[in-house]
């Protein structure tokens, strides 16, 4: 009887769960639609204007936006993010090796807005300063200050996937006499060419996803950006600007246009990673059973 | 060559290491050089007598508290929310849901634990909208709304923890309760989750850290400027983050420069104890199962 009630007790929960993520999309089609539902509407969406003083509700810039910063940013990172798990992985004596390992975990715990932060007062000024051109508020400011929030993120999903497959080969590798960095160079990163994949785009997610860093040190000009000095202004800035200011009923409609975009393409990002990492997963299985 | 890159590979995996290290500690050395010169009592409560501002008797006007007890409010509320609902969760996901059915759920799961934390304000922002229109026209963003969104947003964190935690349990123990007799539920109340308490408990930790840094979700479900401490749940708030976001962008002079920084401070030094005793959970949790039981 208990049993029975309890097992129903679980399932209802987890229903609501899906409930509430099948809720928020549903909301955002909802109050998307008026736009969406029409050609004017989605022509007007997808224009690279916005003013919307004029009536004018294009939020092409906000998405090029997001895209080059998120861009720029996992450029940035990736190297730094392979390096880390490198120098985690073998190649650091084991003291700092941990030390560099609680860094990392430590650093998934510094607030979003701190980073946001402490880069207005320290990094602006110098990108101000050294480029000596516009207010310092830009692609190239964000971009830096966003690569170390997506750091973390990227080592760990890599540093979790390189030791699985260090633990498969190291005594393989051991036993031929490879020296640490031999054994990284040409076993263990050759082989982890999915695991990289996987935190790339969870760190890509991470960026698109992030609204403090973009609001506060981005600039928030809604144009396309040419240069790594321009100012930009990304989808979830957008957001969180529009609702702010408290403007007229079409933009309100245009936020959530926005933020359906945002959910696809995180969607996406979601059912990328199960795919790679979901046949990546049972091919280590299958490795377990044949030992 | 072959020896020219492996050294290559070393070095540059020193320097990455090296420039994130030192990024890290300019960020807190900056915060510390500024910050600690204001902390003290006329950071958190101002002009007013902290006992008065304590019990709520007197309002306090250019102090931090009403924003450290805006966040406390909604770090309680969020969880009460998520974390009864995480573990309910995790539980099924873990030991009941089976095929088709339980990777649906597991890829909603994903699915809210990828969605950015603005997207989930906006629902509640949705949220208060539809109800204007229909059921109750005064309805308006409050500390109740933020907490059931941020409950939303860390939600999969918990899920996840209760769920890896119950799975990683080695097979002697799974299969123990089953040989004493006991039916499924019986198994997993006495002896699985107490064996992954600890493990439950650090995520349960975790996500409360999630849930006091995040700015984005209650930026558009309630948080005010300004507001003093909220006398019921569907009253507008204060929060640590929101507050050091807004008087970065809009400080008038020194002095609020000056909190803002203060409470920079006081958010990344909760941030990083919340850290510090999951992280020590952890360790004790990998010592007791490297010695074997």
């Amino acid at each position: 009887m208990l049993e029975k009630w309890v097992e129903r007790a679980l399932f209802v929960s987890m229903l609501f769960c899906a409930l509430c993520v099948t809720a928020v999309f549903g909301f955002l089609v909802y109050f998307s639609w008026p736009l969406l539902s029409n050609v004017r509407g989605l022509a007007g969406i997808f224009s690279s204007v916005w003013k919307p003083f004029m009536g004018e509700f294009g939020i092409l810039p906000m998405l090029a936006g997001t895209f080059s910063l998120a861009f720029l940013a996992l450029v940035l990172a990736c190297p730094l993010a392979i390096g880390i798990t490198c120098f985690i992985e073998g190649l650091a004596p084991a003291r700092p090796a941990n030390a560099v390992r609680s860094l990392v975990y430590f650093m998934t715990s510094i607030p979003t807005v701190i980073y946001g932060f402490v880069s207005v007062f320290v990094l602006v000024p110098l990108i101000r300063d050294t480029f000596n051109q516009g207010a310092g508020f830009c692609l190239m400011t964000s971009a830096i200050t966003l690569s170390l929030l997506i750091v973390p993120t990227m080592v760990i999903s890599l540093e979790t996937e390189m030791r699985q497959r260090a633990e498969e080969v190291r005594l393989g590798a051991r036993s031929l006499g490879l020296t640490p960095a031999q054994e990284l160079l040409w076993v263990l990163l050759p082989c982890s060419g999915r695991g990289l994949v996987v935190a790339m785009v969870l760190g890509f997610g991470r960026a698109v996803g992030d609204t403090l860093v973009a609001l506060m040190v981005a600039g928030n000009a809604p144009v396309i950006p040419h240069t790594l000095l321009d100012s930009i202004r990304t989808l979830t800035a957008h957001i969180a600007l529009v609702v702010a200011t408290d403007s007229q009923d079409q933009a309100y409609y245009s936020i959530f246009a926005a933020g359906l975009l945002l959910f696809l393409i995180m969607a996406l990002l979601t059912l990328l990673v199960r795919t790679i990492g979901g046949r990546f997963g049972q091919g280590g299985k299958r490795h377990e059973r044949a030992f | 060559m072959n020896v020219r890159s492996e050294h290559a590979l070393t070095f540059f995996s020193w320097l990455a290491a090296g420039i994130t290290a030192a990024a890290v500690f300019i960020l807190i050395a900056y915060l510390l050089v500024q910050g600690l010169p204001v902390m003290g009592p006329a950071l958190f409560f101002g002009d007013t007598p902290w006992r008065a501002a304590v019990m709520g008797a007197e309002p306090v006007f250019d102090g931090i508290y009403p924003a450290v007890a805006g966040t406390f409010i909604l770090i309680v509320c969020s969880s009460l929310i998520a974390i009864p609902l995480g573990i309910c969760c995790g539980i099924y996901l873990a030991e009941y849901a089976r095929g088709p059915l339980k990777n649906i759920f597991s890829f909603m799961v994903d699915l809210l634990s990828g969605m950015p934390s603005i997207v989930m304000g906006l629902f509640g922002f949705a949220l208060i909208l539809l109800m204007r229109r229909t059921l109750y026209a005064h309805a308006n963003t409050s500390i109740m709304l933020s907490s059931a969104c941020i409950a939303l947003l860390i939600l999969p964190y918990l899920i996840r923890m209760t769920q890896v935690a119950l799975e990683s349990l080695p097979e002697s123990s799974r299969l123990l309760g089953p040989s004493l007799g006991y039916t499924r539920w019986q198994n997993i109340w006495h002896v699985l989750l107490p064996a992954s308490s600890t493990a439950i408990l650090s995520g349960i930790i975790l996500s409360i850290g999630r849930a006091a840094e995040d700015t984005a979700v209650i930026m558009l479900t309630g948080v005010v400027a300004n507001a003093g401490i909220p006398r019921s749940l569907s009253d507008k708030f204060e929060a640590l983050p929101f507050s050091i976001f807004y008087l970065t962008a809009e400080h008038r002079d020194e002095l609020e420069l000056l909190r803002a920084f203060g409470s920079a401070l006081v958010l990344l030094a909760l941030t990083a104890t919340i850290f510090f005793i999951s992280y020590c959970i952890q360790r004790r949790l990998k010592r007791r199962w490297t010695m074997g039981e």
